[in-house]
């Protein structure tokens, strides 16, 4: 019985937090590179805001809703019960370490996901960013890509989400927002870590403009 | 058939009236789907002509969906239309701020736009008070707005920002507020009837605008100039004064479900079309300052605007300028 309650509380309030986001930012999904197809993908996308991983859900069509799940840091969503119930009843995240104490790959769980059949919603400066232009990217990326090779990865630009709730305010005001999807990319043969990573950050601050 | 529909209590004589809006708006939907049937040897024609039946039925959708809200809010409680209707403004104003750039220290005076002046001012229509709901905005709201501004302490822009707010305010909320506050009106023997005057309003500026859009298109193919081309590519003096007359015409044939004379009913949907189609103008000059040629363009824009405001800014423009001229000719 409990576990039927906190089965029918997870659907409610992601519906709700659904809801809220929809009315709050609009959450227009902008195809704009690529149409939305239930292949197996990596979204990678810019990070301002706690509010990204609802609006980009919201985004996705329903279908692909419960394929694609989203990467979070593990020592910041699980820190309280809430917010571990929040990440993985609700939205169903895949958590990754951010410290390196352990000697596991961090990876592991996304590409046991992968593996699986997921897609993934990874945002790769690893952290919130406030700047203008997004931090520079984080490994991670290179290293699935090249595990996965298969995989399309899709640039998503998240526009205007900062205005919905700046750093230190509580309350969140309505502003619209999109997130535009660009061309997949993919690593080049014999291509590097670094190059790539700047490539795929320039393919994401690229669909600012478009 | 006339006297029989007079005859009726007012409830019956509105649905009728709405019976009578849905059939045209099926009318215009069958010649339309008709009218798309033709085929043209042309190519080019063909094109021309598809584009032509495209942008009609745009327009008729529009048409619907705006007679469709006017029904449920005719149909729904008193509480039910006033929630409706500042979901309006909710929205109108969601997308008027997109676009104006606003910065973080704006973010308290967005807070207090959004969640404590729009729900008081509909507040204010619910309850009746309308002394002060006609001057909550232009008075209390004015000094409210920049003074929560200048407590965060960011004087970049100071004017422009706060300058920005105000108007949004006015146009999505006071403005739009000013429809459902039609029914607060008291015409002596004219009770119960006042979701007619709403109609009234509404069917008149909706059928000036798209008169004057239809015409101007027509302008616009026939190879005549825009007379402000720096504000807008279709906007002529010639297709405005069509939408004025027709507006205004059927604003007299409709004084029947007015409590007016057919000249008040004339001179009243002159008022009402040309704040609205000038008011239009006035947006259409505020979009192109930012460089966007409709609030959502072709296909969603970068903002992700849905084209809300361009539906309804007319319909902002015209509410507060009707009801004002109501209340200060007939005094009620």
């Amino acid at each position: 019985m409990k576990q039927w309650l906190l089965r029918a509380a997870a659907v409610a309030v992601g519906y709700f937090l659904l809801g809220l986001i929809r009315v709050l930012t609009g959450s227009q999904a902008r195809w704009w590179g690529c149409p939305p197809k239930a292949e197996q993908r990596i979204y990678f996308a810019n990070h301002q805001s706690h509010a990204d991983l609802v609006l980009i859900w919201a985004a996705l069509p329903r279908e692909l809703r419960h394929s694609v799940r989203a990467v979070a840091a593990r020592d910041y969503w699980t820190r309280s019960p809430f917010r571990q119930w929040l990440t993985s009843a609700v939205f169903n995240v895949i958590y990754v370490s951010r410290d390196r104490a352990a000697d596991e790959d961090p990876l592991e769980p996304l590409i046991e996901a992968m593996r699986a059949g997921d897609s993934l919603i990874l945002f790769p400066e690893g952290t919130r960013g406030f700047a203008d232009l997004p931090r520079p990217f984080k490994a991670g990326l290179y290293n699935l890509a090249i595990q996965f090779p298969q995989v399309e990865l899709i640039p998503a630009w998240i526009a205007n989400v900062q205005r919905v709730m700046p750093k230190g305010e509580v309350v969140p005001v309505p502003v619209l927002c999109s997130v535009t999807f660009g061309a997949p990319i993919q690593v080049h043969a014999g291509e590097n870590c670094h190059d790539f990573l700047q490539r795929a950050h320039a393919a994401l601050v690229a669909l600012r403009q478009v | 058939m006339y006297q029989s529909l007079k005859q009726l209590p007012p409830p019956q004589q509105i649905g009728v009236l709405f019976v009578v809006v849905f059939g045209l708006l099926l009318l215009a939907g069958l010649v339309l789907f008709l009218r798309s049937m033709r085929e043209f040897d042309d190519p080019q024609r063909a094109q021309h002509h598809r584009d032509d039946i495209d942008n009609l039925n745009r327009l008729l959708k529009t048409s619907w969906l705006l007679i469709f809200v006017f029904w449920l809010a005719w149909l729904a409680g008193d509480v039910a239309r006033l929630v409706l209707f500042a979901l309006g403004s909710f929205f109108a104003l969601r997308e008027f701020l997109t676009l104006s750039p606003t910065r973080h220290s704006d973010h308290r005076s967005l807070v207090l736009a959004f969640f404590v002046v729009l729900p008081l001012q509909y507040g204010l229509v619910g309850t009746a008070q309308v002394n002060l709901f006609t001057v909550f905005i232009p008075v209390y709201v004015f000094v409210a707005i920049p003074v929560a501004s200048a407590l965060t302490g960011d004087a970049t822009h100071f004017l422009e920002r706060n300058a920005k707010l105000q108007w949004g305010i006015m146009v999505c909320i006071y403005g739009m507020s000013h429809v459902p506050a039609l029914l607060l009106l008291h015409f002596p023997g004219y009770d119960q009837r006042n979701a007619f005057l709403v109609l009234f309003l509404v069917l008149v500026v909706q059928t000036c605008m798209v008169t004057q859009h239809l015409v101007a298109r027509r302008l616009v193919q026939l190879g005549k100039p825009a007379s402000l081309p720096a504000i807008s590519q279709s906007f002529s003096w010639r297709a405005w004064g069509a939408g004025m007359t027709t507006g205004s015409l059927l604003g007299t044939l409709l004084a029947g479900i007015t409590p007016f004379v057919p000249g008040q009913a004339f001179a009243l949907s002159f008022v009402a079309c040309a704040a609205g189609s000038l008011g239009h103008l006035v947006m259409k000059a505020l979009k192109r300052d930012r460089g966007i040629p409709i609030w959502r363009g072709q296909g969603p824009g970068v903002t992700g605007a849905g084209g809300m405001l361009d539906r309804i800014d007319a319909l902002c423009f015209a509410a507060p300028v009707f009801l004002h001229s109501v209340r200060w000719h007939f005094g009620v």
